[in-house]
């Protein structure tokens, strides 16, 4: 079943379009991986899906519903990472989760909140603000936010941003076991090894366009590598 | 309306615990109130032969530029990790985020009004403390943290921020403000609140007014 669907999607801004022309259906469960160059539009793509940024032309659906016509009741459907971890540093890791919980009405909040963080090994420092927290403490924070309401849907815009190998190296194992396929995940990343080890299906997205489409298990790193090194370098 | 309430509470309880840790927006506000109020105090006190002519311009004065402080920070904890999306991915209407960002910028305004007030009664020797009065400034107020807010939500992502955010903000809260001068002119010369009726009214449709075209395009306002 196609959990999300895109049809002719155009985005501008002024004159710069920054999508041009995405067709791209994703099934239920299914993990999709998206590289591309840096402007490349990877980015806009996952904030429109994510109701922050309005299509200039196209349709969007999720489930079925076009984003437009019911962006709350989609809101409900979608857990978001992005580069940045959209945490408040004066609250402490509890605080922070226990806030977003109220935003989506999650019920018994703490026992999800509690699940959450014992799964991202952050419970012993729950009630430390997190303005002490590291980099990849903070990523795996922002994975459980981006949870808490248990969503079907999973976006995450480049989660390995800033972090050591180590730490990236968590967060790929992290997000394998929060994946799974009873969730369906949508990424984009620069790393293409860490990008194919937890994809079913990769994309590749240069210049506002969808220029390659295939299953995961077609492609090894060493077929991905120049295809991709072609696309950033020709800056299609 | 019970789920829309929920955020309310919720954005507004993230805004207060926030600001109790850091206090960064009222530390900036009241510090800065109480520097202008000193000045204006040594700038009046050579000339005016009656402080109360002058105590309604420096009250609303002290308050319309303390506040522009406080609301051009309202949206910086939102900046700063890029929680803003955090906010808007929330599965209800974003007038919610709104309301609950406003209520919150409101309290912080009266707090430190609650601090200004008496400084005003040290320094100028005037009788401010009266229900009339503190009803005025509650409206004036509510008008400022209404129209404030949007405006910073506005401005956030500027570089120009600290300089957009009073030149968009002053011109369009003159009614306010003017409102809120001209009764508390009133009320210092002794005249019944009664008998400042229209100006009242001046003050709470504009509240009302400002209130509604907020509502109305926050959505817009904050979505790219």
């Amino acid at each position: 079943m196609a959990l999300i669907e895109i049809e002719g999607l155009e985005k501008a801004f002024g004159r710069h379009r920054v999508l041009r022309g995405i067709h791209l259906t994703i099934e239920a469960g299914s993990a999709v991986v998206l590289f591309g160059p840096n402007g490349a539009g990877k980015t806009t793509l996952l904030r429109i899906l994510a109701t922050l940024s309005r299509p200039s032309a196209g349709r969007v659906r999720v489930a079925g519903v076009e984003i437009r016509a019911n962006p709350e009741g989609i809101r409900r459907y979608l857990g978001l990472v992005g580069h940045m971890p959209l945490l408040y540093d004066d609250l402490s890791a509890w605080e922070n989760l226990r806030f977003y919980a109220r935003l989506y009405g999650v019920e018994r909040p703490e026992a999800r909140i509690q699940e959450l963080l014992e799964r991202v090994g952050l419970w012993p420092r729950r009630k430390d603000l997190v303005r002490t927290f590291s980099r990849g403490m903070m990523q795996r924070l922002a994975i459980a936010r981006a949870l808490v309401h248990n969503p079907p849907i999973l976006l995450l815009d480049e989660p390995d941003t800033g972090l050591d190998p180590q730490a990236a190296e968590m967060m790929t194992t992290l997000l394998r076991e929060v994946g799974g396929h009873a969730r369906t995940v949508l990424m984009t990343t620069h790393h293409l090894e860490r990008g194919l080890a937890l994809a079913d299906r990769v994309l590749i997205l240069a210049g506002g366009r969808l220029v390659f489409d295939a299953e995961a298990a077609a492609v090894s790193y060493n077929d991905l590598r120049p295809l991709y090194d072609r696309y950033v370098a020709g800056g299609v | 309306m019970k789920r829309y309430l929920q955020v309310i509470a919720a954005v507004w309880w993230k805004d207060v615990r926030v600001e109790l840790r850091s206090k960064d927006i009222f530390t900036g506000m009241a510090v800065f109130a109480a520097l202008a109020l000193l000045i204006l105090n040594f700038a009046f006190e050579l000339r005016i032969p009656d402080k109360r002519l002058v105590v309604p311009g420096v009250l609303w004065v002290t308050v319309a530029f303390a506040s522009v402080l406080g609301l051009g920070r309202a949206f910086i904890s939102e900046k700063d990790r890029g929680s803003l999306a955090g906010l808007l991915l929330a599965p209800v209407d974003r007038s919610a985020v709104y309301f609950g960002k406003m209520l919150a910028n409101l309290v912080f305004l009266l707090v430190v009004e609650l601090f200004v007030l008496p400084l005003i009664v040290l320094f100028f020797n005037v009788t401010l403390i009266s229900a009339p009065l503190l009803l005025v400034v509650a409206l004036g107020t509510i008008g400022l943290a209404v129209v404030g807010t949007i405006f910073s939500a506005l401005t956030v992502n500027t570089r120009a921020r600290e300089v957009l955010l009073p030149i968009l903000l002053f011109p369009i809260i003159l009614p306010v403000l003017v409102g809120g001068i001209r009764m508390t002119i009133g009320l210092l010369e002794g005249e019944p609140l009664s008998k400042l009726g229209n100006w009242m009214q001046l003050l709470i449709i504009f509240d009302i007014l400002y209130l509604v075209i907020a509502f109305l395009t926050f959505d817009y306002v904050v979505e790219e």
